[in-house]
């Protein structure tokens, strides 16, 4: 009879291993034995095996498909539930056959606990090596080996502790280290919910006595914050900040700052629907809602987290990731890359090795990564990511990467790659928090002059009129009433400039750094800044990555100019190749400008903001 | 109670993606225990508000009660309800006496199949609970079905840790299904410790039957019970061993994986 007390937790666990060695039926046979199913369920199916000629298993109770049942295998994940001693398992029968590794990789994503299956005829298979390799990457720590159909092999102990060795050796190799061996036959219910007459060598617990051990995953809350903006929701008077806490707690008066943005404030409230009284507080796991107690503008895929702890900030790192594409993982191609709830675009830079699970030999010099592999590589994003080693973090430290509609791969990081705009970034990050405000704030600004501030950066090879077009575009906006301003770098050159070196001047480095630093000023005081990347030649696109990461967060609306067919810097929003018409031009970026956001009203119109950045 | 908030926010996650990613969302309401608790989670991951319709399938079959339940709590919680029905099928004659998997590919899965046509929705959000019934059991959280509606279970999408499929070839679309770790004994729970109100069918009023799930009236029997409660109901489900869905005619043999596979819920 089954145990039904109330219960207090639930676990997922999922079992893996190699197509035939028995998941679906060791899953039956759990449920059969302890009283589970129910009424008719055995009846049923043992009627269905009639009238198809064929021999009961239990494996039949859960491969529901037609197709499952007269292939006697698993072709999907099928989720069963299962209540014993107070708790509740929901547990995920994945299928070991080859052709079906995202299935199993599906169902291994959601478990916190995995019993894996090795055949004690068959022995460790090139499936259960990649499986046992895989709950490891996965981030499944908590898991069990069953040897199934030790009847097959007379019971024999030689033959279990030769599997248990040859494994434990495979999985010392990646630190895994399993909490349980048991020897089994499933078809027979030796230590399945019973234990087994026939091997009285065995002392150890059984199968239903190892998932009871399985521990509920350590409490994340006592982690440092990380709570990933999910969405940002204004339905009513409210404008509340939602997400799940992937780790840490928070509370009603904490200073969040969000990256990569670097944008502060403290909550005012944490809003719920239906709790009385409102909550507080709020801790990992936890889907929820804050408001702010200033109207900052952040968005979905940035990171809310304590000052002291805030995650790492790159365009690039390295990671173990597994391919589930129908394509090949290409180096150089564009992928989406997804971290939390952050999507963007991003390429792999290097293929570092290849693994082959079977026996961990790695294989160098690879620019292509097929189905069902795993390899180590460096991914470069188009724009600055906020994540963590996957090491200190779950949530923020793994990935999946898009390729077209589908999700083709996932994996996890191993380690931040120093980028060049790093020093930039830590320079405004250090300046954004000790940055000394007015009284006058952001919205009054944007109030008083109908429009938000921003850079309109004109980037472009030489002799591609891009001074002209600044000066048309200031002109018009200025004409329109809109507060603009040209910063010609040209003045730069002979007074900020003034005290570097002809060697110094002729890096971009310092150069960039100083410019950027008087756009931000200039952005604060609520302009629309307008200029060319002028002054630094044909090193305009290290100066325009440069310049928006010290602009940052006033969005910079990128146009490229250019007489041939080049390809335009990343993150480029207007393209013009070699205009003659400016009019036109100039409307173009008009209708951008419009279009992000930054023209909100026209001329006149009584202001109405949501927000400010 | 701390499992039944884990499924909440596991569920509330997964309404927000759907709505983040989907600009023309819908969520099915038969007016059952599950969509029920599944509109009172939307309400909660939308503090109060419903930001899409609910569209029911109305097979014209289903008991009065549930059409009044529906009705009131439109109106009480102010939703923006859709009844969508077979009228042609109807028209034509179109009764379980048929066959009930003919009756239900008619009425229910082409009901839904020209309501999602003709307002074009790209996602749609279900209660289907993994436990009802083998086939549910193998579910995506986001499951994608073809032009036709169909689904292609061989071919789903992984599902990596919270990240799910919201991106698809034009003409195609997504069926959420936010309470797939759900069980029977966790909505009666839910429907307790939140207070949700849900029909009184559910319950015995006097002459030991209630109704366990429910359906089209004709398809749909009572169980025997004396559970008066929601109390009751949960007390009698930690004992019982007679399937959730046994009243329900649709699901003998093979019906149930035959209409799904043809995009029935």
């Amino acid at each position: 009879m089954s145990e039904t007390t109330k219960p207090s937790e639930n676990l997922n666990i999922v079992i893996v291993g190699h197509v035939d060695h028995g998941k679906s039926t060791l899953l039956g046979r759990l449920y059969a034995d302890t009283g589970s199913l129910p009424d008719g369920k055995l009846d049923k199916v043992r009627a269905i095996c009639k009238q198809q000629g064929k021999e009961f298993e239990y494996a039949f109770l859960f491969d529901a498909f037609l197709e499952e049942q007269e292939q006697g295998i698993t072709i999907d994940t099928a989720r069963t539930f299962f209540m014993w001693k107070g708790r509740q398992y929901i547990i995920i029968d994945a299928p070991g056959h080859k052709e079906f590794l995202k299935n199993m990789i599906s169902g291994a994503a959601r478990a916190e606990a995995a019993l894996l299956l090795i055949d004690a005829l068959e022995g460790v298979r090139e499936q259960s090596k990649k499986h046992g390799y895989l709950l490891s990457l996965l981030g499944v720590r908590q898991f069990a080996v069953v040897v199934n159909k030790m009847d097959l092999v007379g019971y024999r102990q030689d033959v279990f502790d030769g599997i248990e060795k040859e494994y434990r050796e495979f999985l010392g190799q990646f630190k895994a280290v399993p909490s349980q061996f048991v020897p089994v036959s499933a078809k027979l219910g030796d230590n399945i919910a019973n234990r087994s007459k026939q091997m009285s060598w065995y002392s150890g617990p059984t199968v239903l006595e190892t998932l009871s051990a399985f521990q509920k995953e350590a409490a994340r809350s006592e982690q440092p914050l990380r709570l990933p903006v999910q969405d940002v929701y204004k339905f009513d008077a409210r404008r509340i900040i939602t997400g799940r806490i992937t780790a840490g707690r928070l509370k009603v008066g904490d200073h969040l700052v969000f990256s990569p943005s670097n944008k502060r404030a403290n909550i005012r409230t944490v809003e719920a629907f239906n709790i009385e009284p409102q909550p507080t507080e709020g801790q990992a796991g936890q889907s929820i809602g804050v408001t702010l107690d200033e109207q900052i503008f952040v968005e979905r895929g940035e990171v809310a987290s304590h000052q002291e702890h805030l995650p790492l900030v790159s365009t690039a790192f390295r990671a173990n990731l597994f391919w589930l594409g129908k394509r090949p993982l290409e180096k150089g191609r564009k992928y989406l890359l997804r971290v939390a709830t952050k999507e963007v675009d991003c390429e792999v830079a290097s293929i570092h090795r290849i693994i082959d699970t079977m026996d961990l030999a790695q294989q160098q010099g690879s620019s292509t990564i097929s189905k069902n592999q795993v390899a180590e590589l460096t991914l470069r994003t188009k724009a600055p990511v906020a994540f963590d080693l996957s090491t200190s973090f779950e949530s923020t430290g793994r990935f999946v990467l898009v390729d077209e509609y589908d999700i083709a791969g996932g994996g996890i990081i191993t380690e931040l790659v120093h980028d060049d705009q790093e020093f930039l970034r830590e320079e405004a990050r250090r300046r954004d928090f000790a940055w000394v405000k007015g009284e006058v704030t952001v919205e009054d600004r944007a109030q008083q002059y109908g429009h938000r501030a921003a850079v309109v950066l004109i980037t472009g090879g030489r002799h591609t009129s891009k001074s002209f077009l600044a000066r048309k575009l200031e002109g018009r906006l200025v004409a329109d009433g809109r507060h603009a301003y040209l910063l010609d770098g040209e003045n730069l050159r002979r007074g900020l400039d003034a005290d570097l070196s002809e060697e110094e001047r002729g890096q971009t480095t310092e150069m960039a750094r100083r410019y950027g630093e008087v756009a931000r000023l200039l952005t604060d005081t609520g302009l629309i800044v307008v200029s060319t990347t002028n002054p630094f030649g044909l090193a305009y696109r290290e100066a325009s990555q440069a310049i928006r990461t010290l602009v940052h967060p006033a969005p910079v609306i990128a146009v490229h100019m250019s007489k041939s067919e080049e390809e335009p810097p990343p993150n480029t929003d207007v393209v013009l190749s070699g205009p003659t018409d400016f009019d036109a031009a100039t409307a173009r970026i008009l209708d951008e400008l419009k279009r992000r956001g930054v023209l909100a009203q026209a001329i006149g119109a009584k202001p109405i903001f949501q927000y400010s950045i | 109670m701390k499992h039944l908030r884990q499924l909440e926010d596991q569920s509330v996650y997964i309404l927000r993606e759907a709505y983040k990613h989907f600009d023309n969302l819908a969520m099915l309401w038969s007016m059952g225990k599950d969509s029920t608790v599944l509109l009172w989670l939307a309400r909660k991951a939308f503090f109060g508000h419903v930001p899409f319709p609910l569209l029911h399938v109305d097979t014209s079959y289903k008991i009065p009660a549930m059409i009044e339940y529906r009705d009131r709590l439109a109106r009480e919680w102010g939703l923006n309800l859709v009844v969508g029905q077979n009228k042609e099928a109807l028209a034509a004659g179109m009764n379980h006496t048929m066959g009930r998997v003919v009756c239900c590919t008619a009425l229910k899965t082409n009901g839904l199949k020209q309501l999602l046509e003709n307002k074009g929705y790209t996602g749609v959000i279900l209660g289907v609970r993994a436990d009802e019934e083998g086939t549910r059991a193998k579910e995506r959280y986001f499951s994608p079905r073809d032009k036709h509606g169909d689904w292609d279970f061989r071919d789903q999408p992984p599902e990596l840790w919270d990240q799910y499929k919201t991106t698809f070839p034009p003409g195609t679309h997504i069926r959420i299904h936010p309470l797939l770790d759900w069980t029977e004994i966790n909505i009666w729970e839910y429907i307790k410790l939140e207070n949700i109100p849900f029909i009184d069918l559910y319950l015995d009023k006097g002459d030991g039957t209630r109704y366990r799930s429910l359906g089209c009236a004709p398809c749909t029997s009572p169980i025997r019970s004396t559970a008066k409660s929601v109390d009751d109901i949960i007390e009698e489900l930690r004992h019982t061993t007679v399937a959730e869905r046994s009243g329900r005619a649709q699901d003998e043999g093979r019906g149930m994986e035959l209409l799904r596979k043809d995009g029935y819920m």
